[in-house]
C-alpha cells in the first residue's frame, strides 16, 4: 500500500512541475475553461469572443499541448483541440497521497504524545 | 479536496509543551516521523538525515528550519516525499510546512499545513479545474478500487 503509493507519486512529480508552469498564465486558464466541457474545439471558435489573434490563440495551445493537457486531433482540413484531464488528475492524486501521508504521521505523533 | 494546499488539525492529549517537544527535537520528530535526523533544527539552517521507514532508508531527509516560536509555532521548507533518487527535486519550488499549536480544555490542538503546491494563485486555477470534479471523483474512485483489490 505504502509502497504503491510512493511509485505513483513518483511518476507524478516528474510531470508535475511543467504542468503548474503552463497553468501559470490567465490566457491559458481561459483557454482550458473553455475546454473543459469535454468537445473538441477549433482555433476559430476558442478564438472568437476574445481579444487574442489566432496566432496568439495557437501558441498557447502548443504550450498546454506539450504538457499534456491538451490534445490536438485533426478533422479533414481542420484542426480540433480538447482537454486532457490526465495531468490535473495526477496534481490532484498527488496531493491526495501527501495529505494520507500526513494523516499516517499524525497518527504516530498522536500515539507517540499521549503515550 | 479541492484546494492546492493541505491543512490538518488534531487534538492531543498532552500538554503543549510536550507535543512541541515531540515536534522540534530532532529525535524525538524523528521517532514519529520515521526519519533519522543528523542534528538539532535551528532555524535557517538545513536539516539532514534519512528516511527510517522501512524499504526507505536509502532516501534522505533534507529541510530548511524557517521558524521556531517556542510552544507555538513551528515551520520548515521541504520537497514532500522525494522519493527517486534519480530525481532532482531541488529545481522544484520546495513546500512550506508549519505546525499551529494551541492550548485547549483536554491539550493541545496541533494545526498542520502544507501549502505551495503551485506558484499559480489557487482560485484560478480551480475556476479552471471546477468543471472537471466529476472525473477528479471517478479518478479517486478507481484508486480506491484499485487499492482495495491489490492491498
Amino acid at each position: 500500500m505504502l509502497r504503491k503509493s510512493h511509485k505513483r507519486k513518483v511518476a507524478t512529480r516528474q510531470t508535475r512541475a511543467p504542468v503548474f508552469a503552463a497553468f501559470g498564465d490567465e490566457t491559458r486558464l481561459a483557454l482550458v475553461s473553455r475546454l473543459a466541457d469535454g468537445r473538441p474545439h477549433s482555433i476559430s471558435e476558442l478564438t472568437t469572443g476574445t481579444r487574442l489573434t489566432r496566432q496568439a490563440v495557437t501558441k498557447h495551445l502548443r504550450v498546454l499541448e506539450n504538457v499534456g493537457v491538451v490534445r490536438c486531433a485533426r478533422a479533414g482540413r481542420e484542426r480540433l483541440f480538447e482537454f486532457d484531464p490526465k495531468p490535473v488528475e495526477d496534481l490532484k492524486e498527488y496531493l491526495e497521497l501527501v495529505s494520507e501521508q500526513w494523516d499516517q504521521a499524525l497518527a504516530r505523533l498522536k500515539a507517540f504524545v499521549e503515550d | 479536496m479541492a484546494e492546492n494546499r493541505i491543512e490538518k488539525k488534531i487534538e492531543l492529549k498532552a500538554p503543549v509543551s510536550r507535543v512541541w517537544r515531540a515536534l522540534t527535537d530532532y529525535r524525538e520528530f524523528g521517532e514519529w516521523f520515521r526519519v533519522k535526523l543528523d542534528g538539532p533544527f535551528v532555524p535557517g539552517k538545513t536539516s539532514t538525515g534519512h528516511i527510517t521507514w522501512p524499504g526507505y532508508e536509502h532516501l534522505k531527509w533534507e529541510a530548511v528550519v524557517q521558524d521556531m516560536e517556542p510552544e507555538q509555532y513551528f515551520s520548515y521548507t521541504w520537497h514532500p516525499y522525494a522519493v527517486d533518487p534519480n530525481v532532482d527535486y531541488s529545481t522544484e519550488t520546495p513546500t512550506l510546512v508549519e505546525f499551529r499549536l494551541e492550548k485547549t480544555a483536554t491539550g493541545t490542538l496541533l494545526m498542520v499545513t502544507e501549502s505551495g503546491f503551485e506558484d499559480v494563485p489557487s482560485e484560478r486555477r480551480l475556476e479552471a479545474f471546477r468543471k472537471n470534479e466529476g472525473g477528479w471523483e471517478q479518478q479517486m474512485k478507481n484508486i480506491d478500487t484499485y487499492v482495495a483489490e491489490k492491498p
